[in-house]
């Protein structure tokens, strides 16, 4: 379908983007990628009454690492970019994980780290691993600078503590250390669709054992959830063995999800889905340790 | 509403008009320029039948505004068979000689996809190509002669290679 009529306007910094937003206030919309906002408005599930474009803005595009050894990843940053960044490869592998699940190339030739964060879209990926990695998400609004952990960033379906007027303008982590591990799996009907359901995890293992994971399921509800319950029985340094750990963290998965039912999948299955990548994903983190 | 001015590098030729902010590349490559080997399925990115290279990179001209364009160049169909483009012309010859197509419909949006493919990955697995291709829709063939396509045409393009030393 065509979308309903817009205006259009681009900006040139960032500083700009926040006065036009501050300028068309509730009927404007933030445009990057479009890969999610077009879509939506060829639906007619989003009409706004103009788009300020932030697509053009260079210096939203950058991977840095700054003083304090962390990453910084701009908000223009492309999946594409993700994909072939060697920086995110050395000290951010779950973002590379994850970026090939993200659709298909055109789409990642186009859409943007900030976009799908601030898109927030249940079954999407970034949000999953910002969550996983505690990112900080830094935010430009008509009062200045602010931010935002990660874990408090997503709070329901599309909604997520960004403010009317207000610009997500990076992403910062802290780089892997050589005792953490990244694993990333999902489950989706056809290569690039959106995840049934998946899995971001990153954790610390002590000599052949995890002692600390944050696993975080996407497409389970209306954001990422954090598995606080099974996270306390993979790590649970009164259990030895793997087995009895992976077990309860299995266990424990039903006091963390309480996964929907449509027509992709039952609740039921979703959960099953569910245990079925701990034991994937946690089993990927360990082989990697061990070299195995 | 009001209309913007777009000024577009199509298949080297820059173009310049004023637009409806709404009218994405799609639209605009058909119903500006006439320009009607991309085509235009689904409107919300999951077909490929749209798909075009800007900037040397693929993307889905159903979910790029003409406006956004603004300043990049674009390489529909039309373009990189006018020019001959080496990678693209090899997999036309092989989507013929496999019966890669059928309808067509799909094909163009194919074609940009593969020769983006066989230009970053000159040797592609089979499982490499079907990722590849899995954002394309094609209702007539199974993929599986587009596989084989893709793949004849690598194979072709690697034995016309001129030898780099």
């Amino acid at each position: 379908m065509k979308p309903t009529a817009f205006d259009y306007v681009r900006a040139d910094s960032v500083p700009h983007a926040v006065r036009l937003l501050a300028e068309h206030r509730a009927g404007a919309r933030i445009i990057a990628g479009g890969q999610s906002l077009l879509a939506a408005m060829n639906f007619r599930m989003a009409s706004p009454e103009i788009l300020v474009d932030i697509g053009e803005i260079e210096e939203l595009r950058d991977i840095t690492l700054t003083a304090r050894g962390r990453l910084r990843i701009g908000a223009l940053t492309r999946h594409a970019d993700l994909e072939a960044s060697p920086d995110i490869a050395t000290h951010a592998p779950l973002l590379r994980q994850a970026i090939r699940h993200v659709a298909h190339t055109a789409i990642r030739n186009r859409g943007t780290f900030g976009g799908s964060l601030s898109h927030a879209d249940p079954a999407s990926e970034l949000p999953a691993c910002a969550v996983a990695l505690d990112a900080t998400i830094h935010i430009v609004g008509p009062q200045g600078e602010r931010t935002v952990p990660a874990r408090q960033f997503f709070t329901g379906v599309h909604e997520t503590a960004l403010r009317s007027g207000e610009l997500l303008v990076a992403a910062e982590i802290d780089t892997i250390k050589p005792d953490e591990v990244s694993g990333f799996q999902e489950f989706a009907r056809r290569h690039g669709d959106y995840a049934i359901v998946g899995l971001a995890a990153h954790g610390r293992i002590e000599a052949g054992r995890l002692c600390q994971i944050a696993p975080v399921f996407f497409s389970v509800g209306g954001t990422p959830i954090l598995a606080r319950h099974a996270a306390a029985a993979l790590a649970d340094p009164a259990v030895a063995e793997p087995e009895t750990r992976l077990r309860r963290a299995r266990e424990a998965l039903s006091s963390d999800l309480d996964p929907p039912g449509d027509p992709q999948a039952s609740a039921a299955l979703r959960m099953e889905l569910a245990r079925v990548l701990l034991g994937r994903v946690v089993g990927d983190m360990l082989a990697t340790r061990t070299g195995a | 509403m009001r209309t913007i001015s777009t000024t577009i590098l199509v298949n080297g030729t820059s173009v310049t008009r004023q637009v409806e902010p709404r009218t994405h590349l799609a639209d605009f490559l058909r119903g500006e320029l006439g320009l009607t080997g991309t085509h235009v399925g689904c409107e919300h990115g999951v077909c490929g039948a749209c798909t075009v290279l800007m900037d040397g990179a693929t993307v889905r001209a159903c979910l790029v505004l003409a406006v956004q364009a603004s300043g990049r160049e674009v390489q529909t169909i039309e373009g990189l068979s006018a020019a001959k483009h080496k990678i693209t012309q090899a997999l036309q010859e092989a989507f013929c000689a496999r019966n890669a197509l059928q309808c067509g419909f799909c094909t163009p949006g194919l074609l940009a996809t593969a020769t983006e493919l066989l230009t970053q990955d000159p040797t592609p697995s089979r499982e490499a190509i079907r990722e590849a291709i899995s954002g394309h829709y094609c209702r007539c063939t199974g993929y599986h002669a587009i596989v084989d396509a893709v793949q004849q045409a690598a194979a072709v393009l690697a034995t016309t290679e001129e030898p780099t030393r």
